[in-house]
């Protein structure tokens, strides 16, 4: 809501000495927000010129310019020599003859832009062609303005060159922009704001001058015209419309301008003035914060009956759109049958007032918050009625708010408005709320005395009878969000100052700290860093045929992904079922900006659906807890969320440099993080061969943990995924599940008791086929090598002549010790010899 | 000297000129020479061999013995005073070439310890990550618990029964990503607040948590907006609570996060809330400087105060709508961006550095923030 200084004084007292702002700090201390402060930092000269000749040229760089003369009456630098000012501006929508603004060399624009000739494009240009923006007026930037357009053309033709701009715009004023939120919808008003920087001021009597205090209004409200109530459906229980009231005047001059102040203070408030008629009820609306609609009386044929729309009903509003209509919407009709407009969205075009329009009927009426906040929705039509009716506009100013307008069509239009009106009031007075006087200093924290809560609801406009225990408060018309206790709390608090609530600082319950889950996901993302990688975040969004890309089964689980019904780009409508889905585009990224050798990895959750599941959920009530049964049935319905950890590696993982040649980054870097992350949580892995996309179907790892429990698979990724997703060749990955992770090492760890004997070691080469798994091989050993067996490792695998064809050497070293005595040697040897003998039972090994 | 001489052999007069003290004395005298001249372990050995093995003192020990027996002892005392002199002259000379050796050793093997020494990588956390933990850490020492949500969300959990009605306008205010079919109640959650609902349905009070947590709007990413962020939320639930502790909690929090500096409430509006707040904290990177700096300073852009963010007392609707009786507890809430505090902690100036996964940027923080 856009606020000029000079409109709000006229309402309200302004502290002496005041400017904008004093005005803002005053009215955010009362919880209305300063977005921006216009016009206080422009200086001039800024005046109206008239463009004379237009010379235009394309740049180098594929811009048009344009180099204008304009005359600027007598502030010419040169125009005792008869030289007009020479300007080059970039805008193109202006044409020779037009009427511009032009700031001169001298002037400061807003944010402090000091104006001077300067050249630009290889031409002098004394000064500028102003756009709205440029002067605070508003945030259009698409061409500068053009004063018959801007003003219209009745007020345009009066003006001539050389003419002050400053007050023209009303940019003399300065104009205060504050933030309304939701609950405030009187603020949508002059009215509103004056009231509340009256109340900042401590709402000193006699310095509000409410401008909905009329007394014109007619006494014979039965007499005007027909106006029929008939909402079949309201939504809700709440009528779509409870007041009504039409007022006519007839003999209107079509070609009588707005007056100026009216038009600059339009201007001021970021509306265009376009005609007498239309300007009468927005200006009324900026002032008492009741939209109004003006229909021209001469195309009405019934009387008006307000009514939901039917099926297959259409309209075209003023905006030339034909809009079909839901049974939602509520409709201004011409005698029930013909649409004239969505009630409190927009009008429609038949009915419009236009150039010959001489009779109006002014309609000031009351909408159903929720009704309208539906077809504004429904139909994306945000419209400065649809705004406050949102947002509640208070029932008991209709009537004035449509006697201010009828005044003002007649003091400037030069109508005659009929006796009678028509004020169909089907409004509901506000109940009596027993506030609890201790319920604002039991909330807020500050002892508020009775007396003072119930003075400053007075002030407010509440109604207050504090004869009883409780103090019975009925709200003032304008605040429909004054409902419960807590409302009148803050109220109290707002106006008594937050500033003087306290900073007291809570003692909670003893805590548990984190819980292992969360440690566990520290631990992880730690380790991996300590293991050179580097944590990042990426959208969990991913295209529709990830699958194919990632080269999935077609019967893959992972491909059944939830879908968004608006997503931000067509192109990644889903979102991912594995974190590498979308962890590989960080990885592109780096890629393209030129790093080589990366391990990266993400925790984070997946998405995955359950087969079957329609994954629906109820939307209960919210006036009680939903029962068990539903909270169950919603909770059935989020599909699962598992926590992954995704880690993808390319280039090398030991670099080279001065020292010799580096290590490039392999399929067991990839195990072996994952191993080194489940070490990290005193867990073990077991690796098997496994054949799983996206992965190289010869070079993939499935990691379990000791219980079978699938962790997670890693390895090289396959050939063809990887030139899909344009990354290095022999890229690496792994994906395991952070979850099972943190079931797994839920319980604290038990040291195992380790001997100080010394260490026996004896190595072992083995000679198997080829296609027998080290690893299978390993845990035979261990297997068979008796209690005393520390550890095995392999430590070397020869293919060659020697073991000959698909044949390979596996070379072991063992360990062991016994906790209470030195192994001799023979005894050594014997479980040595026990374990080959179980390997060459099942491999068929040899011993080399 | 080919033969070895033997006891009581014939006396030799030359011989015996080798145990005169002149000749001793001379002996003595080449030999710490030789030693003194010997410039490394090598020739140090070869002169050992010259006057200590053998040479004029080693050769007078031997002629001791075809003393008669008188002379004897007197010879034996002249001559091993000379053997000691020369092996402490040698055994001198031998620690110092010793020390020399090592002392050269360590000049050799000098190496130029400014080359590179990466050979293997540094990681990173994200930043945000690390600034969520530190966030959570200031509540979790105080005695609050982390809590939880799902990131798809129901929409009764992240507007109905945070008292956002599907006609409320502040349901509009928000760009949401909706589960497809659009009519099928999931959502993106598009704030934190969920979890306050699914807090309340499964705990009962006196509840101190913080919940930390992604969250989706749908905004384009540009310098300023991210359609996947961070929040931060706090909901206390207990008997007695007031707005002086909601107060107190994000003066302790501001504290903690950008050092000693003051902060300002006014009214303001969430559905969620009532009665609301919105705080701003004074700018710790202008505090205490000069008006004209002030006035330039980015972080605050001059004003001096930075919004921290939306906070107040638990609306009573919301409280029933989790089954808590709103007669007996109160509660509050706030929320805040981890986004917003990394920028203004770190001087992140471009929201897209912290959404695109470029390691250089994980790569500035290391594991603090
Ligand atoms: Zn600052």
């Amino acid at each position: 809501m856009r606020v000029p200084l000079s409109w709000l004084a006229e309402l309200v007292d302004l502290a002496p000495g005041a400017r904008g702002v004093d005005v803002a700090a005053s009215l955010v201390g009362v919880g209305l927000e300063e977005e921006a402060l216009h016009g206080s930092d422009l200086t001039g000269p800024l005046v109206v010129g008239r463009v004379l000749t237009i010379e235009e040229a394309v740049q180098k760089n594929g811009k048009t310019i344009r180099y204008c003369t304009v005359d600027v009456g007598e502030h010419g630098q040169r125009v005792t020599d008869g030289i007009p000012q020479e300007i080059v501006c970039g805008a193109t929508n202006f044409v020779v003859g037009d009427l511009v603004v032009v700031v001169l060399p001298g002037a400061v624009l807003p944010g402090g832009f000091a104006i001077s000739a300067r050249k630009t494009y290889g031409r002098v240009s004394n000064g500028m062609i102003c756009a709205e923006d440029e002067l605070g007026l508003g945030e259009d930037h698409s061409g500068i303005i053009v004063l018959t357009d801007y003003l219209g053309a009745e007020r345009a033709a009066a003006l001539q060159p050389g003419e002050d701009a400053i007050a023209l715009l009303g940019l003399d004023d300065e104009v205060l922009e504050v933030n309304v939120t939701p609950d405030r919808g009187y603020c949508f008003s002059m009215r509103g704001i004056a009231r509340e920087y009256w109340h900042s001021q401590g709402s000193p009597a006699g310095t509000f001058r409410d401008p909905a205090l009329v007394s014109q209004v007619p006494h014979d409200t039965t007499t005007g015209y027909a106006v029929h109530l008939t909402d079949g459906a309201p939504i809700e229980g709440a009528d779509g419309c409870d007041r009504y009231v039409a007022r006519i005047v007839r003999g209107v001059d079509p070609s009588a301008p707005s007056p100026d102040w009216m038009a600059a203070r339009l201007t001021q408030a970021g509306m265009r003035p376009i005609s007498l008629a239309v300007d009468v009820t927005n200006y009324v609306m900026l002032l008492v914060g009741q939209p109004l609609h003006a229909f021209d009386l001469q195309t009405l044929s019934g009387s008006i009956v307000v009514r939901r729309a039917k099926d297959g009903e259409r309209l075209t509003t003023l905006d030339d759109v034909e809009r079909a209509l839901s049974v939602e919407d509520l409709l201004i009709t011409d005698g029930g049958q013909e649409p004239l407009a969505i009630a409190g969205v927009m009008g429609g075009a038949t009915s419009e007032v236009t150039a010959a329009t001489t009779d109006i009927l002014i309609e000031a009426a009351h909408f159903d918050p929720v009704t309208v906040a539906r077809s504004s929705r429904r139909h994306r039509l945000t419209t400065e009625a649809s705004k406050r009716f949102e947002r509640g506009v208070d029932p008991k100013v209709t009537a004035a708010a449509a006697q201010l307008a009828v005044d003002l069509l007649v003091a400037h239009g030069g109508g005659v408005a009929d006796d009678g009106g028509t004020d169909v009031d089907l409004t509901q007075g506000r109940t009596a709320y027993q506030l609890d006087p201790d319920l604002p200093a039991r909330l807020v924290g500050v002892p508020y005395s009775r007396e003072r809560v119930a003075t400053i609801l007075r002030d407010l406009g509440c109604g207050v009878d504090d004869r009883g225990d409780t103090l019975s408060v009925t709200p003032p018309s304008w605040r429909p969000d004054l409902v419960d206790g807590p409302d009148y709390a803050e109220e109290v608090a707002r106006i008594d100052g937050y500033e003087r609530i306290p900073s007291v600082l809570p003692t909670p319950t003893a805590g548990r700290g984190l819980t292992h889950s969360q440690l566990v996901r520290r631990i992880v993302a730690n380790t991996l860093v300590g293991r050179g990688c580097t944590e990042v975040l990426t959208y969990p969004f991913v295209a529709a045929d990830f699958g194919d890309t990632l080269g999935l089964p077609a019967d893959d689980p992972r491909r059944s992904a939830i879908r968004l019904a608006n997503p931000l780009s067509d192109e990644a409508p889903l979102l991912r079922t594995s974190v590498i889905d979308s962890l590989v585009d960080a990885l592109r990224r780096n890629v393209s900006r030129g790093q080589r050798d990366l391990a990266l990895f993400e925790l984070g959750s997946v998405t995955r659906p359950l087969p079957g599941s329609a994954h629906t959920a109820p939307v209960p009530g919210v006036h009680e807890r939903p029962d068990a049964e539903t909270i169950a049935s919603i909770d059935a319905a989020v599909p699962p969320q598992p926590r992954h950890l995704g880690i993808v590696l390319a280039g090398e993982s030991e670099r080279s440099g001065w020292w010799g040649k580096g290590r490039p980054a392999d399929w067991a870097d990839a195990v072996d993080l994952v191993r080194a992350v489940a070490a990290s949580l005193s867990l073990t892995v077991s690796v098997e061969p496994d054949q799983h996309a996206p992965w190289h179907p010869g070079r993939c790892a499935r990691l379990s943990l000791a219980d079978g429990t699938l962790l997670g698979y890693a390895g090289e990724l396959h050939p063809a995924v990887l030139k899909r997703l344009g990354l290095p060749q022999r890229t690496c990955a792994a994906e395991v599940s952070v979850d099972a992770l943190a079931a797994a090492s839920e319980n604290p760890a038990k040291q195992g008791a380790f001997s100080t004997r010394p260490v026996a070691l004896t190595d072992v080469a083995l000679t198997v086929a080829e296609s027998v798994a080290a690893g299978e091989v390993e845990r035979t050993l261990r297997a068979a090598a008796g209690e005393h067996l520390e550890w095995v490792t392999l430590f070397d695998v020869y293919r060659g002549e020697q073991v000959g064809v698909d044949q390979k050497s596996l070379a072991f070293r063992m360990a062991f010790r016994a906790p209470d005595r030195t192994l001799r040697t023979d005894e050594v040897s014997g479980y040595r010899d026990l374990a080959v003998a179980a390997a060459a039972a099942r491999f068929g090994a040899v011993q080399r | 000297m080919a033969t070895m001489s033997a006891p009581n052999s014939s006396y030799d007069p030359v011989e015996v000129a080798a145990l005169q003290p002149e000749a001793l004395a001379a002996a003595v005298d080449a030999a710490q020479a030789a030693f003194a001249a010997a410039a490394d372990l090598d020739a140090l050995k070869a002169a050992r061999l010259t006057h200590l093995d053998r040479g004029a003192v080693a050769t007078a020990r031997r002629e001791i013995g075809a003393l008669p027996p008188s002379a004897k002892a007197e010879a034996g005392k002249r001559v091993g005073a000379a053997m000691d002199a020369v092996r402490t002259a040698y055994e001198a000379r031998e620690g110092q070439l010793q020390q020399q050796a090592a002392e050269r050793i360590l000049v050799e093997e000098r190496v130029d310890v400014t080359v590179p020494t990466g050979r293997r990588p540094v990681g990173a956390r994200h930043p945000v990550e690390l600034t969520q933990e530190r966030l959570m850490d200031i509540f979790v020492a105080q005695g609050w618990e982390v809590a939880e949500g799902p990131e798809v969300e129901s929409e009764w959990m992240n507007f109905d029964a945070l008292n956002l009605g599907k006609d409320h306008p502040a349901r509009q205010m928000q760009d949401t990503f909706f589960v497809d079919p659009p009519d099928g109640g999931l959502v993106l959650r598009t704030q934190t607040s969920p979890i306050q609902i699914r807090t309340m349905l499964t705990r009962t009070p006196p509840i101190y948590v913080v919940a930390p947590g992604k969250v989706f709007r749908t905004d384009d990413l540009d310098a300023t907006h991210t359609p996947v962020f961070h929040q931060i939320e706090l909901l206390a639930v207990d008997k007695g609570l007031t707005m002086a502790h909601l107060r107190g909690s994000i003066d302790h929090f501001v504290r903690a996060m950008f050092g000693d500096v003051r902060t300002r409430v006014r009214a303001s509006y969430f559905p969620f809330t009532e009665p609301s707040m919105e705080t701003d904290f004074e700018c710790f990177a202008c505090l205490g400087a000069e008006a004209a700096v002030r006035g330039e300073c980015r972080t605050c852009g001059g004003s001096g105060w930075i919004e921290l963010g939306g906070s107040g007392m638990v609306n009573r609707k919301v409280f029933t709508a989790c089954g808590i009786d709103p007669d007996v507890y109160t509660g509050f809430a706030f929320g805040f961006g981890i986004e917003r505090a990394l920028q203004l902690r770190n001087g992140v100036g471009d929201m897209r550095d912290i959404v695109e996964g470029d390691v250089r940027f994980s790569g500035q923080f290391g594991m603090a923030v």
